[in-house]
C-alpha cells in the first residue's frame, strides 16, 4: 500500500504541473494589458507600469513561467491589491469556509442519498422505490443556484426560519451557527445526494441478485445483516467512485452555492476578484482548487483500494 | 446498396421503438422536441418583443394587460424572454457539446490509435484539464475570453474536451483489439482510413450516449454563467440571466426567479430522461 500511495504521489507531479500551465496559459490570454485592466481606467501611467514590474509582465514569456514554477513551489501564489493581501493569505482564511460547508453538503448527501439507495432497492418496483427515484432524477437535474434562491425565498422570506444569507459565528452558539450552514449545504448536497441513492440503488441491485447473498438469506441471517454487512460492503465500490466525482462537484458548487447565500468562501472569492479584475486571485484560487481536486482525487483511489484491493489502479494512472 | 439503407433504417427504427417503449425515455423525448419546437419558432410564440421595455409597466402580476406570466423590472414581457431564453440554452448545450465532442473525439482517436508518446501527451494535458471542477474552468476561461454567446460556447466546449477524449479513447483501445481492424490493416488500410470508417463508427453509441448527458450539463453550465454575469451580452434573454435579475427582486416579482428556474429544470430533466433511455437502448453497461 505504501508504494501505491508513493507511486500516486509521483504521478501527481506531471498532472500538477500540466495544471500550472495550463493555468498560465489562460491568464496569459487576458485581451490587452492585465496591469491595466485590474487598475481601472482612472489610474496613471506610473501606477500601470508598476504593476507590471511588480507581476513581472515587462519580462519574457519563458522568464515569466520559470518564475511563476518557483514561486508557486514556494506556495507563493502572489498579492493582491484589492484585498491588500497576499493571494495565500486570503485562501487561508476562506478556504476552511468552504471545507465546512462542503462537508456539511457531503455529509447530508451520504446520509440522506445512500439510505435512500438502498431502501428503494430493497423495495424495488413498489412506490417507495419509483419515489425515491423520481426524486432523485429531478435532484440531478437540479441547476443548485435556483434551488437555492427558492430555498430562501420559501424558508428565508417566507418562513423566517433561517437567515438568507452570510455564515454564523461559532461564538453566537452552535445553533445560530448552523441555522446559516442549513439551506446553503442542502442546496449543495443536492445532485450528490441524487447521485449517491441512484448508484446505490443500481449498485445494490446488482449485488443482491448475486447467489452469494441468496445463501446468506437461506442460512438465516437477518435482512438488516444481509443487506448492511454483506451487500453494502460489495455495493461500495461504484459509490466510491462516484464520490470522487461528487468532491468535483461540491467545490464546483460552492462556487455558485457561496454566491446566492453570502457565504465567505473560495467561490465567493473567485467570483468577487472577477468583478473587481483581480487576475492575480483569480489565478490563486483557481490554481489551489485544482490542486486540492488532485489531491482529494489520489485520496479517492486509495480509499478504492483500501476497498478493493483486487483493482490495480497503478497500471491506468489517470489513462483511462 | 438498398440493402445498406434498409439495414440503418432498420437499425434507427429499432432504436425510436426501444426509446417509446421506455415511458420515461418518452417523456424526455416529448420535452425535449417540445423546447427545440419553443427555441424555432420562437417569434411566433413570444407575445412581445423580448428586449421590449414598456417605461411605467415594471413588474406587472402574473395575466395583467397581455402579459401571461408579467413584466421583470425593465417592463419586458417575461413570457416572451423565457421563450427566447430557450434558444441560448439550446444553441449554446448543442454547439458546446458539439465543439467538446469533434475536439475531445479527434484527441481520443489519435491518442488511443497511435499510443506511445503521443498518447501520454494527449491524456496528460486532459488529466490537468480534468483537475478544474467543471463550472471552474468554463468561469475562469469566460474571465479571459469575456462576455458573448460565441465565447459562451467555446468556454463550456473547451471544459467538455477532457471527457469525449477519455470516452474515445477506452473505445478506441478495445476496438483496435479487434479482429477485422488488423484484417483492415493487412489489406493496406491507411490510418485515416482505419480511424474513420473502421473505429469511429464503433464508438458511436457511447458518444451519442454521453453527448446527450453533456447537453445537459452544458444547458446548466451557461444558465450559471449567465447567473454569475460572465455569460451573454444584456439585453439577451437567457434563462441564467433572468434569474440572476429575478434573484434582486424576489419578494417584488417572485414569478422571475421561479419560471427562468422551472425551465432549465424541465429542459435539463428532458434531456437526462432522454439520456438514460439512449442509454439503456444503445449501450447499457455504459456506466455514464
Amino acid at each position: 500500500m505504501g508504494s501505491f500511495i508513493l507511486k500516486r504521489l509521483v504521478n501527481l507531479i506531471p498532472t500538477l504541473l500540466i495544471v500550472g500551465i495550463i493555468v498560465f496559459i489562460i491568464t496569459r490570454m487576458i485581451p490587452g494589458d492585465p496591469a491595466s485592466v485590474m487598475l481601472g481606467p482612472q489610474a496613471s501611467v506610473e501606477d500601470v507600469a508598476n504593476l507590471r514590474e511588480e507581476l513581472g509582465l515587462n519580462k519574457s514569456m519563458p522568464s515569466q513561467f520559470i518564475s511563476y514554477v518557483g514561486d508557486l513551489a514556494q506556495l507563493n501564489l502572489g498579492y493582491s491589491y484589492s484585498y491588500s493581501e497576499s493571494v495565500i493569505g486570503l485562501i487561508i482564511e476562506r478556504f476552511p469556509n468552504t471545507v465546512v460547508l462542503a462537508l456539511a453538503a457531503l455529509l447530508i448527501a451520504v446520509v440522506i442519498g445512500i439510505p435512500a439507495g438502498i431502501v428503494a432497492a430493497r423495495k424495488q418496483n413498489t412506490m417507495i422505490d419509483y419515489v425515491v427515484m423520481l426524486v432523485s432524477l429531478v435532484g440531478v437535474s437540479m441547476p443548485i443556484f435556483w434551488l437555492g434562491i427558492m430555498l430562501v425565498l420559501f424558508f428565508s422570506v417566507n418562513l423566517g426560519w433561517f437567515p438568507a444569507t452570510g455564515m454564523g459565528n461559532i461564538s453566537d452558539g452552535l445553533w445560530t451557527y448552523l441555522k446559516h450552514l442549513i439551506l446553503p449545504a442542502f442546496a449543495l448536497a443536492t445532485i450528490p445526494m441524487a447521485t449517491f441513492a441512484r448508484i446505490t440503488r443500481s449498485s445494490m441491485l446488482e449485488v443482491i441478485s448475486q447467489d452469494y447473498i441468496k445463501t446468506a438469506r437461506s442460512k438465516g441471517i437477518k435482512e438488516y445483516l444481509v443487506i448492511g454487512k454483506h451487500a453494502f460492503k460489495n455495493a461500495l465500490t461504484p459509490i466510491l467512485t462516484v464520490l470522487g466525482m461528487q468532491i468535483s462537484n461540491l467545490l464546483g458548487g460552492a462556487v455558485l452555492t457561496e454566491t446566492i447565500f453570502s457565504w465567505p468562501g473560495m467561490g465567493r472569492l473567485i467570483v468577487d476578484a472577477i468583478d473587481k479584475r483581480d487576475f492575480v486571485v483569480v489565478q490563486g484560487t483557481v490554481i489551489f482548487i485544482a490542486f486540492i481536486f488532485v489531491l482529494i482525487n489520489l485520496v479517492v483511489d486509495v480509499l478504492y483500494k483500501v476497498v478493493n484491493p483486487k483493482v490495480n489502479l497503478e497500471s491506468d494512472g489517470g489513462k483511462k | 446498396m438498398t440493402q445498406a439503407i434498409v439495414n440503418e433504417t432498420r437499425k434507427r427504427n429499432t432504436l425510436l421503438r426501444k426509446l417509446l417503449k421506455n415511458k420515461l425515455a418518452s417523456i424526455g423525448l416529448i420535452i425535449v422536441t417540445m423546447m427545440g419546437i419553443v427555441a424555432i419558432f420562437a417569434p411566433l410564440i413570444a407575445t412581445h418583443p423580448p428586449n421590449e421595455m414598456i417605461v411605467g409597466k415594471s413588474f406587472l402580476p402574473m395575466n395583467t394587460e397581455g402579459h401571461l406570466l408579467g413584466t421583470d423590472n425593465y417592463g419586458r414581457d417575461l413570457f416572451s424572454r423565457l421563450v427566447y431564453g430557450t434558444r441560448i440554452s439550446m444553441i449554446v448545450g448543442i454547439a458546446a457539446v458539439l465543439f467538446g465532442a469533434v475536439f475531445g473525439t479527434l484527441l481520443g482517436l489519435v491518442a488511443g490509435y497511435f499510443g506511445g508518446r503521443i498518447d501520454s501527451i494527449i491524456m496528460r494535458t486532459m488529466d490537468g484539464l480534468f483537475a478544474f471542477p467543471f463550472i471552474l474552468l468554463a468561469i475562469t476561461l469566460m474571465t479571459v475570453l469575456g462576455q458573448g454567446l460565441v465565447n459562451v460556447i467555446v468556454a463550456i466546449g473547451i471544459a467538455n474536451i477532457p471527457g469525449f477524449a477519455r470516452l474515445v479513447r477506452g473505445q478506441v483501445l478495445s476496438v483496435k483489439e479487434e479482429e477485422f481492424i488488423e484484417v483492415t490493416h493487412s489489406l493496406g488500410a491507411t490510418h485515416k482510413r482505419i480511424i474513420f470508417s473502421h473505429i469511429l463508427p464503433n464508438c458511436l453509441a457511447p458518444l451519442i450516449v454521453y453527448g446527450t448527458m453533456s447537453t445537459a450539463g452544458a444547458i446548466i453550465s451557461e444558465a450559471a454563467l449567465s447567473f454569475l454575469g460572465l455569460g451573454v451580452q444584456p439585453p439577451t434573454a437567457s434563462w441564467g440571466s433572468i434569474l440572476k435579475d429575478g434573484k434582486d427582486f424576489l419578494v417584488l416579482n417572485p414569478q422571475m426567479a421561479t419560471f427562468s428556474g422551472i425551465c432549465i429544470l424541465l429542459t435539463v430533466l428532458g434531456i437526462n430522461l432522454l439520456g438514460d433511455g439512449l442509454r439503456d437502448a444503445l449501450d447499457p453497461k455504459m456506466k455514464v
